[in-house]
């Protein structure tokens, strides 16, 4: 690939997958400069999707998701340091490390800081109310399910419910709570909410829809939790699961645009920071324009941020003329039992819905969605069947798409 | 084949450890295919041009099934 531009000092922000990702391209395409990764966390880098899964399970073990052995990277990194700042016309960022100020020069930048769970927004909070985004939560709660608690999962989303799930296959008794008609609402739609609520049901999951959190009962220890219905549910362990926010904070007085995520072209340029697009941004702090939907989205897929950001290395090498934009399809996958459930494409403003394989009543189906006449994603528990579709969403097919052959 | 530059690389998956996620396929569609029964190497040694992509699936499967050989 052409690296028509000579960068010497590359700071990458964020150690997550995106990060990783990006730090690997620049030097798989020959960029021989300076190269400084900025890591919140403590130890390297790890694969997040067991946190709600296999790892909390303990069906793998803490060294089974490390990133590190397959990685060798030349590069400078920085653990437990923290980015504070963000100076574009110095072309400088400022870094917490050990307690120091550390400002780092650069010429190129990869923003990667990734997003942050949303706290409980209320009083001070119990001691056994978790939040799960790090590998050190996900053992500070494996730890506690070990004295077999009772567990409360407070948000019906993809990590509320994998917990859930989760917790049902250790064998312990699971409250899910959830304000909406069903868990996975947000995501996948009122349409299948009857059929997750179903899931979750049938394995034994109390399931409490429609009504919400009030707060905590507990002094220290939290005993129980307050329903918005007046009811109260009694808990050892509280697992909060209420999405997260881009890691956005330290870019405040950037002047760079940080409503729901760090704003960038198709490409990863960052829009508004430099002419020459030597500030990209990827994964789930990137809100990138999506050639094929036609908006900005901030997309929170595993997948989605190790692509995005080998895209964001290649278009910081390529400059911002000679970039090419990044337009592959979200794939998103959730363990939940012995379902997979898979997506492809995006469901965002759907106004069309249709069972187009197979039946919810029986666990495997694919179903499709719409938006204006064509056809933008696919979910399915039918195992890998939403991958035949990838042609159908990618060419904007009319709604609802032929059934593919194979 | 001394002195003669090598033309494939050599990838393995470990079966027993895929879950079938698929993020392999995404990113190297032309040597993985995830399909109902699970995942399928379309080449075994495929071309060291696809050494990025390859790569990249290696280090994003989150069951760490995937060994790429140069």
């Amino acid at each position: 690939m052409p690296t028509d531009r000579q960068l010497q000092q590359i700071v990458i922000v964020g150690a997550g997958v995106a990060g990783m990702r990006a730090t690997e391209t620049l030097r798989q395409n020959g960029y021989d400069g300076d190269l400084t990764i900025v890591g919140a966390e403590r130890h390297g880098p790890y694969h997040r999707p067991p946190l709600s899964k296999k790892l909390l399970s303990g069906q793998v073990h803490r060294a089974g998701i490390d990133m590190a052995p397959q990685f060798d990277v030349d590069a400078r990194v920085l653990r437990g340091a923290s980015a504070v700042g963000l100076d574009l016309s110095a072309r400088k960022v400022h870094v917490r490390d050990d307690g120091q100020n550390l400002p780092l020069s650069f010429d190129g930048l990869v923003i990667a800081s990734g997003a942050e769970p949303r706290q409980w927004p209320g009083d001070p909070i119990p001691d056994g109310v978790l939040l799960l985004r790090t590998v050190e939560d996900c053992l500070a709660i494996r730890e506690r399910l070990g004295s077999h608690p009772r567990v409360v999962v407070v948000g019906g989303g993809f990590i509320g419910a994998e917990v859930a799930a989760t917790c049902r296959l250790m064998g312990l008794d699971v409250v899910l709570i959830e304000k909406a008609a069903g868990p996975l609402v947000h995501a996948l739609g009122d349409e299948l909410a009857p059929c997750w609520a179903r899931l979750h049901r049938e394995h034994g999951v109390d399931l409490r829809l429609g009504v919400g959190v009030d707060g905590f009962a507990g002094n220290g220890r939290v005993e129980g939790v307050r329903l918005t219905d007046g009811s109260q549910l009694p808990a050892d362990v509280v697992v909060v699961g209420l999405g997260v926010t881009p890691a956005t904070d330290w870019l405040a007085d950037s002047g760079l645009r940080t409503d729901g995520g760090v704003v960038c072209d198709a490409t990863g340029a960052v829009e508004g920071s430099t002419e020459d697009g030597s500030v990209v941004a990827a994964g789930d702090v990137a809100r990138w324009w999506h050639p094929l939907y036609e908006q900005h989205l901030r997309i929170e897929h595993w997948d989605h941020a190790a692509r995005q950001g080998a895209a964001a290395a290649r278009t910081l090498l390529a400059g911002k003329d000679r970039a090419e934009p990044y337009d592959g399809l979200p794939y998103f996958w959730s363990d939940q039992y012995d379902l997979k459930i898979q997506m492809l494409g995006l469901t965002t403003n759907y106004d069309a819905f249709r069972i187009i394989e197979g039946d919810p009543s029986g666990w495997e189906f694919v179903a499709a969605y719409g938006r204006g006449g064509r056809t933008v994603a696919v979910v399915g528990t039918i195992p890998n069947r939403v991958h035949a579709y990838r042609a159908a969403i990618s060419q904007r097919a009319e709604f609802p798409p032929p059934r593919p052959s194979g | 084949m001394k002195n003669q530059l090598k033309t494939s690389m050599k990838v393995s998956v470990d079966l027993d450890t895929c879950d079938g996620n698929g993020v392999c396929m995404s990113l190297c569609h032309e040597v993985f295919d995830v399909r109902e029964d699970g995942l399928h190497l379309l080449q075994e040694q495929p071309s060291v041009e696809l050494r990025g992509p390859l790569k990249a699936a290696e280090v994003s499967c989150p069951t760490q099934a995937i060994v790429v050989e140069d």
